[in-house]
């Protein structure tokens, strides 16, 4: 701890300038790493875990809830006979019988008790354990894992859309992009503004490079209107760039935090996440079959149903697993009961695996990245465990 | 070469306006922080208190299945989400008006040195007070005054966990067993040396980290409290610090605080760093040594006398030496171009809800500064590549095409504009390239996105 605390008391004094290190830049020049591809969707809010993919097998589901999760009965879509799919994820049914969408229905990182969304989102971005605290991990796990991947460059890793995603937060190179920027410049305002910049490299390469994007940008991102075109935007973006050098890219959606009437107010969001999925399968091609998604949120939502038809914050979560290079069609990991005794503090969802252990074993099998690399350096302090062998 | 009235209004101002002449001299730039007091219409904590309270029963009542509370506690949100959004515009409008700036661009400092942030509406809100109370009282007097009223502020509280924080033989500790037994939460003590006083670079140790944590408890906030000070949550005893000890053995009180504050202030490595954090964000990303020791220098000798400070870098040479080597933040960039372009204050505060987001808000965070929203305690970054990233700039260049004429229907010649808000300072490519502009449109943009007008 000492020794992480130094290290960050280092970099903060080194600070901006890291990124000019002629250490660190010179990786930009090694060659690009796989052909895998990984997209990180940060659900904000706490998505309910049980609401999304229903434990109808579990006879104390419905002594729990009486509204919500309601099972095959309600159009509920069946997966294995114990679990079902919420119906406004219908759209998804296609890649669950193909193989290609999973989920692990009881995780969550190590933050307990205080149930504080942005406290737990810091700490499922951070990627760290609880020695450290919540405000000081600076930097996320994925800018951490570019540092152990050989080839990486700034174009490897993408964070897409306005909100800030600190999962990707680091001094190690990455790129970020809101497919909201809406820039039409003539070619003579352009050929301007490139004349004004000349003389001064920073606003040169910047504005060069923003141009490039938003133009590329604003010939693919025509998207329909409707409830969900925020996330359509996003994926679609993403899908461009991991078509090109990138081969990371992180986004969030939001929607989940639903203390009330659930049963019509988590429907936007699971449209969205539905839509986000769908439309990467579409756009990236072939290259879907080398692509893996985690959709992962800070916690989960209390077990039962509160007084208004939702749910309150909670602990224990589901992960959702979708692409086509994932080993989907089944539920991952243990199921820990909903039983009185089984549930976390009486109230929450137990979590059996700590989330980052999913997170780690895909980039090892991804990227190849070393587990004591990802033990000591990406997730400092976690024990991996078994492969849950996330991917096909 | 820049003149002292063009060097002020864009390096210690706002930039310059197409209103107001710039400051003639450091009378008028010094004039300008005496202006910004608290606003009297400002968000007060007795706002945020009500506010939250009302939240709190509501959740209640929500738990306890009343069907007509979702609603309620969705209006009560609304409610506070515009308390917010007429804050921001405040801030806008103050800035854009003010003659000189100085002042209005020391709030800005300040708030990000004792940076807070939000979270739910509720802490946004708090973080308005938190500029409006804490901060500009204080920002031309003492540090100490400014540190004092900055740190025991609810926002700061609730923001560093403070008011997670017991000692750990406090009466209320001591009544209670096991689990739920209370204990020290260092994050508040570890910022104010770390970021607000000495600096992460000083000599100091966790154990005094850890003693000044002992020493903070009892500083806490809950909405129906008035106090945020409850001497039950203290830890009794004497407490060192930094060589320097505290409470003895009388009850604890909050005047400790304030003494460990004091020294804090007078540290030599405090008046270092709030020099050095003075010069990167006025001067240069690469302070002058000579111009920080400067200011440290008179910083000790005035006893933490900010006045004193502000005068000597309203006077420094470095502003002509330096000019150009610091890149405005988004708020900055967006306040400078409607000042060039003549908007007022009050045109900005009569915008509809609708009109802040999209024309001022929205664009803030695609320029990469969320309003209220920095990504930690350290606050927003001082290096212009932080901020001029291909997505920071062409956010910029879009605000600049498509923002200038929602305000202004016949917007100016870009010529004539170009020598409103650059003055005497506009560079030959600028000049060259503002006539041959396709558009009058097209002309304003390349002035506001130019290199010229984004650096200070």
């Amino acid at each position: 701890m000492l020794s992480r605390r130094l290290f960050l008391k280092s970099s903060a004094i080194i600070g901006c300038s890291a990124a000019a290190h002629p250490l660190l830049s010179s990786i930009a020049f090694a060659s690009a790493p796989g052909e895998n591809r990984l997209v990180v969707i940060i659900l904000r809010g706490a998505m309910d875990g049980i609401d999304v993919f229903q434990p109808y097998g579990d006879p104390e589901l419905r002594k729990l809830r009486q509204k919500i999760s309601l099972g095959p009965d309600q159009g509920a879509h069946d997966l294995d006979g114990f679990f079902a799919l919420h119906p406004s994820l219908s759209s998804l049914m296609p890649l669950w019988k193909a193989g290609e969408l999973g989920f692990a229905p009881a995780v969550s990182t190590p933050y307990r008790d205080k149930r504080s969304h942005f406290d737990g989102q810091d700490m499922l971005e951070a990627g760290t354990g609880t020695d450290l605290d919540v405000f000081q991990q600076r930097d996320g796990w994925l800018n951490r894992l570019l540092h152990n991947m050989p080839g990486a460059e700034s174009e490897t890793a993408y964070s897409v859309g306005t909100e800030q995603m600190r999962i990707l937060a680091g001094d190690a190179p990455a790129k970020s992009w809101t497919p909201k920027i809406n820039l039409k410049l003539g070619p003579q305002a352009r050929m301007l503004l490139q004349h004004v910049y000349h003389d001064d490299p920073l606003f040169r390469e910047g504005g060069l490079e923003g141009m490039e994007i938003a133009s590329q940008s604003m010939d693919r991102i025509k998207e329909k209107k409707g409830p969900t075109r925020d996330a359509r935007e996003l994926a679609r973006f993403s899908a461009s760039r991991l078509n090109g050098d990138t081969r990371i890219a992180t986004f969030s959606l939001s929607g989940w935090d639903t203390h009330a009437r659930q049963s019509v107010t988590i429907d936007g969001a699971l449209m969205s996440l539905a839509d986000a999925i769908l439309t990467m399968r579409e756009d990236l091609g072939k290259n879907w079959s080398k692509t893996t998604i985690l959709a992962m949120t800070e916690f989960g939502r209390t077990a039962r149903e509160n007084g208004s038809g939702g749910t309150d914050h909670g602990t224990g979560g589901a992960m959702l697993v979708a692409g086509g290079a994932v080993r989907g069609g089944q539920a991952l990991g243990k199921w820990p009961g909903l039983g009185e005794s089984d549930l976390y503090a009486g109230r929450d969802l137990m979590p059996v695996t700590d989330i980052r252990a999913y997170a780690a074993w895909a980039l090892h099998d991804l990227f190849g990245t070393e587990r004591g690399a990802l033990e000591s350096s990406v997730f400092p302090g976690l024990d991996m465990g078994e492969n849950p062998r996330i991917l096909a | 070469m820049a003149t002292y009235p063009e060097l002020a209004a864009i390096r210690l101002g706002y930039g310059l306006s197409a209103q107001t002449p710039p400051p003639a001299g450091q009378d008028e730039v010094l004039a300008s922080v005496k202006r910004a007091v608290a606003d009297a219409d400002g968000v007060t904590m007795a706002a945020v208190r009500k506010g939250q309270s009302r939240l709190i029963n509501l959740a209640k009542k929500r738990k306890n299945g009343d069907k007509s509370a979702p609603e309620a506690i969705k209006k009560q949100r609304q409610s506070l989400s515009l308390l917010v959004l007429r804050d921001t515009q405040r801030r806008f409008a103050r800035a854009v008006d003010d003659p000189a700036g100085f002042g209005e661009r020391l709030v800005q400092f300040w708030a990000d040195h004792f940076t807070v942030g939000g979270g739910d509406v509720v802490r946004r809100v708090m973080v308005g007070s938190h500029v409006n109370e804490a901060i500009r009282p204080h920002i031309g007097g003492r540090f100490a005054d400014l540190m004092f009223a900055a740190e025991t502020h609810p926002c700061m509280l609730v923001y560093l966990n403070q008011n997670n924080s017991v000692g750990p033989n406090s009466q209320l500790a001591k009544k209670k067993k096991g689990k739920n037994k209370p204990g020290l939460n260092e994050n508040l003590a570890r910022e104010m040396i770390e970021l607000h006083s000495l600096g992460v670079g000083a000599e100091y140790t966790q154990k005094d980290v850890r003693q000044l944590a002992k020493l903070l408890t009892g500083l806490t906030y809950s909405p129906g409290h008035g106090d945020n000070f409850r001497a039950a949550y203290a830890e009794p005893g004497k407490i060192t610090v930094l060589g320097q000890s505290y409470r003895g053995d009388g009850p604890p009180k909050i005047d400790d605080i304030r003494a460990v504050i004091e020294d804090l202030s007078r540290h030599p490595a405090t008046a270092q760093h709030l020099s050095r954090k003075l010069v990167t964000h006025f001067i240069s990303d690469d302070p002058p040594q000579s111009l920080v020791d400067r200011l440290a220098g008179i910083y000790a000798d005035s006893d933490g006398d900010l006045s004193a400070v502000n005068a000597a870098l309203a006077d420094s040479p470095e502003l002509a030496g330096h000019f150009r080597e610091k890149v405005k933040q988004p708020f900055e960039f967006i306040v400078a171009s409607l000042r060039g372009l003549g908007v007022t204050g009050e045109e900005i505060m009569g915008l509809k809800p609708k009109q802040v987001r999209q024309w001022l808000e929205f664009p803030l965070t695609g320029m990469g500064q969320k309003w209220g929203r920095p990504a930690g305690p350290d606050g927003w970054p001082e290096a212009a590549d932080d901020w001029i990233t291909p997505q920071g700039l062409a956010a910029r260049i879009e605000w600049a095409m498509n923002v200038p004429q929602k305000f202004r229907k016949n917007l100016p010649d870009p010529r004539q504009f170009m020598q409103t808000a650059l003055g005497e300072t506009a560079s030959e490519p600028l000049q060259w390239a503002v006539p041959k502009a396709e558009t009058t449109r097209d002309g304003i943009a390349i002035v506001l996105a130019s290199v010229d007008f984004n650096r200070r």
